[in-house]
């Protein structure tokens, strides 16, 4: 199982304070939403932030206690810890321009 | 789902309880809550729904040895462990020491964008995480209704709480779940629709400016339970619920007698006083003693080594004190030693059955011989006649429960004796003592009489009392031609009563001196009569000696006669002996 999977997609160099998008998904256990979530966020993150940002996936099944940290009731969650403020984004992320609102990469209508 | 769930783990013997270890809860439910099920308390705001929640988790893990974790979608852990300490409850140390999880869920809608489907799998890695880590029993999930503002799919969220409390349990832990009420339904979400196994209503109303909580068991599947609504208060010691509509009429009895303090008024019950335990109403218009009656019985009581306990509702303990110093009642040395204890509230300080709730938890806290209310019709002020006949019948049923003797102060109004609510209430009372005023000839004088006693002879009579600074005494009240005397009309009549029988006296003293008078005077003629009769009989003796002589001397003239004739016929008789000597005597 992954623990802590670190995805560096892409190029830039492997230090993460380069980074100015730091990504967190939120899953639990690898069902097919938590797939999809992923799946979806790295064609976003691709697509609009090329190679500016990095994605964290918690497994809570595997490390429960660190759900309380950010506060995570639904799965899939998509934290994004920077830049600041902290948002939630929450559902499988199919959604594309919902979650381009979230992320602040385009303003809400 | 949710029945599916219910009916598997419903077997046909007696469900598994889960105690509460909250004060009454347990008795009314007869155990608990269901054992490894979800119980639903809802009710409006500030009803306490997370102080009763609380107390099941911390009395869980302090009593029953069952760890718990709290759930809460409202306030924070720090929040929550100052609201709870006002009740004595250390969540700070539990949590320390591991019995109780405290999880603070935090949802803020404005940082939440969601896009297509999730569920809430994270709230039941968290929860499972949190009752894993402490191998916990019981769960309280405070508030759950948040998540409902917090998420903006209702649907999911609906699929997902029938998911969680399939889930709770399967996992076999008791859970309690709070919700607001609703205007229609018992929840504002419906969440009744999913926890089918108990419900627990939670209420606080406000009757003529005073709140009153009560608790309603509305739903307990497959078990009995009183449905009643019962008051609760939240006290320093957590939630006390009052299950006292269970009492029934099955009380011990004693047939010892404790004297009232007043001898005069013992003599009246038999010369024994009344029925230990026994509860006695005592009745009267303003300011015809109720008070000092009821403080000399407490001073009987807690002199003959019994625990008093004093309600009062109209006055301080200090000044009732102090008043009572002044006819003679000297109280302080008994509270010093711990027999006599006061407790002073405003009746208008809660309802009724806040009143009643502490009374009780003073009974319980103090364990008198002997409770005394002053007066109980202070409390009427309180709730109907209806709600404070039911508080005072949980009252006296709770006392006699105890043997504990009981009186109670009622106050009428001027004019007429006895009212409605008076005569309810004596019917639950085993002795009535009526304190009356009555006025005339420009004074007010007091009166006592025993109107019931059961179980007891008593007089019939009316006495008249007297408060002085040598305490209170009963006299007996004089019945005269127009009415009970009392007051100066008594002291009257007796000085007149007395006068009588002092010329009663006097006559007869007189007459004996007449009588004496009498014997003396017939004594006296008695005496002349008889000086009378023996100068008579002195006369006669003379006159016959004269005769006598003057016989002998006719003979001797006779005789010389004859012999000087020469006669012989005498001669016989002239030698009869002593004639010549009576002759020669003369």
């Amino acid at each position: 199982m992954k623990t802590r999977t670190v995805k560096r997609p892409a190029s830039g160099s492997p230090r993460r304070p380069a980074k100015p998008w730091q990504l967190r998904l939120y899953v639990a256990g690898q069902t097919p939403r938590s797939l999809t979530a992923f799946a979806n966020l790295k064609k976003i993150c691709e697509t609009h932030l090329d190679g500016r940002y990095h994605i964290e996936v918690i497994d809570l099944v595997e490390q429960p206690q660190l759900s309380k940290g950010d506060q995570i009731l639904a799965i899939p969650t998509l934290v994004r810890k920077l830049p600041q403020p902290v948002r939630k984004i929450i559902g499988d992320l199919s959604d594309t321009e919902r979650v381009l609102v979230g992320l602040d990469l385009r303003p809400a209508d | 789902m949710k029945n599916r769930g219910a009916k598997s783990s419903s077997p046909a013997a007696s469900l598994p309880k889960c105690p509460t270890g909250i004060q009454g809860l347990d008795e009314i439910t007869s155990g608990g809550l269901p054992r490894g099920r979800p119980t639903l308390v809802c009710g409006g705001a500030g009803c306490g729904k997370t102080l009763f929640a609380a107390e099941f988790l911390v009395r869980g893990a302090t009593q029953f040895g069952e760890p718990g974790v709290f759930v809460s979608f409202e306030e924070t852990d720090t929040e929550l462990k100052s609201n709870v300490a006002s009740l004595g409850f250390d969540l700070a140390g539990l949590t320390r020491r591991k019995k109780i999880v405290l999880d603070h869920v935090y949802i803020e809608r404005s940082e939440i964008q969601e896009t297509g489907e999730y569920d809430l799998e994270g709230l039941f890695v968290r929860l499972n995480h949190a009752i894993d880590s402490i191998r916990a029993r019981r769960v309280v999930l405070d508030t759950l209704e948040a998540l409902f503002a917090g998420l903006p799919n209702e649907a999911i969220l609906r699929a997902e709480l029938r998911r969680l409390f399939h889930w709770l349990k399967v996992k076999g832990v008791t859970a309690v779940i709070t919700a607001e009420s609703g205007r229609e339904q018992l929840t504002r979400h419906g969440l009744e629709e999913y926890v089918s196994d108990c419900v627990i209503l939670l209420d606080h109303r406000v009757n003529d400016q005073i709140a009153t909580r009560h608790l309603r068991v509305v739903k307990y599947r497959g078990a009995l339970h009183g449905t009643n609504e019962f008051p609760f208060l939240i006290g320093e010691e957590g939630l006390s619920v009052l299950p006292i509509t269970s009492v029934g009429l099955n009380h011990k009895v004693s047939n010892e007698r404790i004297t009232f303090g007043i001898p005069r008024l013992d003599a009246m019950l038999g010369g024994r006083g009344f029925f230990r335990g026994s509860s006695i109403l005592l009745t009267g218009t303003p300011g015809t003693g109720k008070t000092s009656v009821a403080a000399c019985f407490a001073q009987a009581a807690a002199r003959r080594g019994d625990r008093v306990l004093f309600f009062l509702f109209e006055e301080s303990p200090n000044q009732i004190v102090r008043n009572m110093r002044s006819i003679g009642l000297r109280l302080e040395p008994l509270i010093q030693r711990g027999l006599l204890r006061f407790h002073a509230a405003r009746p208008t300080l809660c309802g009724l059955e806040m009143h009643l709730a502490t009374m009780f938890k003073e009974i319980a806290a103090f364990q008198p011989a002997v409770v005394i209310v002053d007066p109980i019709t202070s409390l009427l002020a309180a709730g109907s006649d209806h709600e404070t006949k039911g508080m005072v019948t949980r009252l006296i049923d709770f006392l006699k429960g105890g043997q504990i003797t009981s009186l109670f102060t009622s106050l009428t109004h001027g004019g007429h004796a006895l009212q409605q609510s008076e005569i309810a209430m004596s019917s639950l009372m085993d002795s009535w003592l009526l304190l009356q005023d009555f006025e005339g000839n420009g004074e007010r004088n007091r009166l006592l009489y025993v109107l019931k006693a059961r179980g007891m002879a008593h007089s019939n009579q009316v006495r008249e009392f007297l408060i002085s600074d040598r305490g209170i005494d009963l006299v007996d009240a004089y019945i005269g031609p127009g009415g009970v005397l009392t007051g100066a009309s008594r002291v009257a009549q007796a000085a007149h009563e007395k006068a009588e029988a002092l010329a009663d006296q006097q006559e007869a003293a007189r007459r004996r001196r007449e009588l004496g008078r009498k014997r003396a005077t017939l004594d006296q003629r008695i005496a002349a009569l008889r000086s009378q009769y023996e100068t008579e009989e002195a006369e006669l003796r003379r006159v016959d000696a004269q005769a006598g002589t003057r016989t002998r001397v006719l003979r001797a003239e006779r005789t010389e006669l004859a012999r000087l004739r020469q006669a012989d016929a005498i001669r016989t008789a002239a030698r009869a002996p002593g004639k010549p000597r009576s002759k020669r005597q003369r």
